[in-house]
């Protein structure tokens, strides 16, 4: 264990084999890593708990971690070699606790080239511990830490209150540490600009956009280079010859694999469970999933992440957040159900309630991204476009109401910006292989799932009967066909799947906007609404439903309307004008019904 | 010696935290990421609109937000 951003996860990747698991601490939404690794024979269990700054929790994730320090043989304590006054504060907590310590010096090159010396047989002495400088990133260090995993002795300090362990720490570091003064390298001042907001702003955008582009190459390219071909070359005469022998029709073959489009098995509207069951995730979603997840570890293993929290903190308060919210915001756009699940470590209720609900309206997956991708890219690249900015439009305005409507304030921004860094390609591997295997536990369930319940839907009629129900309304305030009601009830289980069901019915580019749009808005996937409540209770999701059922039919009604042809009708933008001035009218008071408790 | 709140300190300033406004909560927080009484820190970048001030105290950068910022107490250098 040890402070946020020392390389704990690199010594821990260091260390373990490719059993790797991610689970949830019982009784919390905390997530921490277990991994296995074979010593003298026998296979021994280690865990990445996760950062915490002292033993004296301040949240969630942190009680966790002083939680999980009781069932420890050997605790491992990683430490930032070139922040080390700060990372002893844990370490002496560490040494009160009556377990065995091993300290790791990480990041020794770093401190090094920054003109940090420190002495650390004399360390050593001072802790009464094992003291081993390491360089997980190059895995210099490693060995010497498996050679000392038999140690066991325990020290027992008592550095007293807190005050006098500050006073300990700092007799500490007067004797271990030396300063050589240096000039400022590039990278100091390429970190220093990416801060401020004249230039950080910019560097985001450019950031921002490069990721995109990247995601979009990855994922096109493994769709036409990999799945694609895999699926027409390989999977499909597989398919045709089983349909044959299934004789073409019947309860099983439509049920396996679907119905034939003109005599021929069509992948994307079949939907029998072994061919659009199994192509929507695999042939048009995981490229994508890859992609965003590749790009996402880099970001986060490079230390840009915090970065933008600071910058888009001005922003994040007009909607009651702060700007570590705009982490769940960014995890939403490859699933939400991570986060929804990061959602915990924000600080009050109000602002769960507001970042869980932005992010479940305005937030598409990955997987549904990808899907608005496939149908709408023919049109045009401006109709996907119409689609993000009508969602970012969504997600202000709601934010602003949310904002003036529930009573409380938001809290204040507070964390460390760590430096740049080249991050270690095996991290970056191991973390986007966890991600990926937990999309297909997660996903494929759900698609095959949804996919049977579609068939019985059809199947018995009910399909029918909602259609003449709910359609009409669908028609008048959507201008969506009758028929699109699958889509929307499929769009409780998997988005990507609801999507893929609007493909054949022929919808024009401006219906498949208001499809895209309302698919997003209305209601989380089911996974996701499961996490939430968990994390809400269920009365606030109650409230967080309302807010959605009524954005939905506000914004799917409003974009049915207001467009026209290629822009806003004047009716249209008088609209947004009217909303703006009501939100800035809106008074501050204790909205009653509104309290979130 | 002139004091003021962290906040009110523009960009490449420096100060000494000589103490906080505030409780005991919020001072564990700036405590365990480094920022304590007798504490010297540079303003990397104060924004303006009430966005987050960014520190540099010894080898790291704290962001901090506008409000807590202004719960901190410098003698400015």
């Amino acid at each position: 264990m040890g402070n946020p951003n020392v390389g704990k996860s690199v010594i821990f990747s260091r260390l373990t084999g490719t059993s790797v698991t991610s689970s949830n601490y019982p009784g919390t939404t905390v997530e921490y890593i277990e991994g296995k690794m074979k010593w003298r024979g026998k296979i021994v269990r280690i865990i990445d708990v996760p950062g915490t700054y002292t033993l004296e929790p301040t949240n969630k994730a942190e009680e966790v971690a002083v939680d999980m320090l009781k069932d420890g043989d050997l605790i491992v304590n990683v430490v930032d070699a070139t922040n080390l006054e700060r990372n002893l504060n844990l370490t002496l907590q560490l040494l009160e606790r009556k377990k065995p310590v091993i300290v790791v010096l990480n990041l020794w090159d770093e401190a090094l080239h920054k003109g940090i010396e420190i002495d650390v047989e004399k360390l050593e002495r001072y802790l009464g511990v094992p003291v081993i400088p390491t360089v997980a990133t190059k895995g210099e260090g490693i060995k010497d830490l498996i050679a000392r995993f038999s140690y066991r002795e325990v020290v027992e300090r008592e550095y007293g209150i807190r005050e006098e362990r500050w006073a300990a720490i700092g007799r500490i570091i007067n004797e271990v540490q030396k300063l050589k003064h240096r000039h400022h390298s590039l990278l100091d001042v390429l970190e220093d600009i990416s801060i401020k907001p004249v230039t950080g702003l910019p560097i985001a955008v450019i950031i921002l956009y490069l990721s995109f582009m990247i995601i979009r190459f990855i994922g096109e390219g493994l769709i036409s280079y990999v799945s694609e071909p895999f699926f027409e070359v390989i999977y499909r005469p597989l398919m045709t010859r089983l349909s044959v022998l299934a004789g073409s029709g019947g309860f099983l073959h439509d049920l396996f694999i679907g119905h034939l489009i003109n005599g021929e098995i069509d992948f994307e509207q079949s939907f029998g469970l072994l061919t659009t069951g199994i192509y929507i995730p695999l042939a048009s979603v995981v490229p994508y999933i890859i992609a965003f997840y590749f790009v996402l570890g880099l970001l986060e293993d490079t230390g840009y992440l915090p970065r933008l929290a600071v910058l888009v903190d001005n922003i994040m308060h007009k909607v009651g957040l702060h700007g570590f919210s705009i982490i769940p915001m960014i995890l939403g756009l490859g699933c939400n159900v991570p986060a929804a699940l990061s959602i915990r470590s924000l600080e009050s209720k109000r602002e769960k309630f507001i970042a869980s609900t932005l992010m479940v309206i305005a937030i598409p997956c990955m997987a549904q991204t990808a899907m608005i991708v496939g149908l709408l890219g023919s049109y045009g690249g401006k109709y996907i476009g119409y689609v993000f900015v009508i969602l970012g439009a969504v997600w202000i305005t709601v934010g602003l109401f949310l904002n003036r409507l529930l009573p409380g304030f938001s809290s204040d921004l507070l964390l460390e910006v760590p430096p740049f860094r080249v991050p270690s390609i095996e991290t970056v591997a191991k973390k986007l292989w966890m991600r990926i295997s937990s999309f297909f536990r997660e996903a494929i369930p759900f698609v095959l799932f949804g996919i049977i319940i579609v068939n019985l839907l059809y199947l018995s009629g009910i399909i029918e009967v909602l259609a003449a129900a709910i359609g009409p309304f669908l028609n008048v305030i959507f201008g969506l066909p009758e028929k699109a009601i699958t889509a929307l009830l499929m769009g409780f289980l998997r988005k990507d799947l609801a999507m893929g069901m609007l493909a054949p019915l022929n919808l024009t580019p401006k219906q498949l906007v208001v499809a895209s749009t309302v698919l997003t808005v209305y209601f989380p996937c089911i996974a996701t609404f499961s996490v939430l409540i968990r994390e809400l209770g269920i009365i606030n999701m109650f409230k967080s439903t309302l807010v959605m059922l009524i954005s939905t039919i506000l914004v799917g009604g409003f974009t049915n309307f207001a467009f026209r042809g290629d822009g806003l009708t004047m009716g249209g933008w008088l609209i947004i004008i009217l909303v703006l001035l009501l939100i800035k009218r809106l008074p501050f008071k204790d909205y009653r019904f509104f309290k979130i408790s | 010696m002139s004091q003021a709140t962290l906040h009110q300190l523009k960009q490449g300033e420096r100060g000494r935290i000589i103490g906080f406004i505030g409780g005991r909560g919020v001072v564990n927080k700036l405590n365990a990421l480094g920022l304590r009484e007798g504490k010297e820190i540079t303003v990397i970048s104060n924004s303006f609109l009430g966005g987050p001030v960014t520190v540099r105290v010894d080898n790291t950068k704290i962001a901090i937000g506008h409000g807590m910022a202004a719960k901190i107490i410098v003698e400015v250098l």
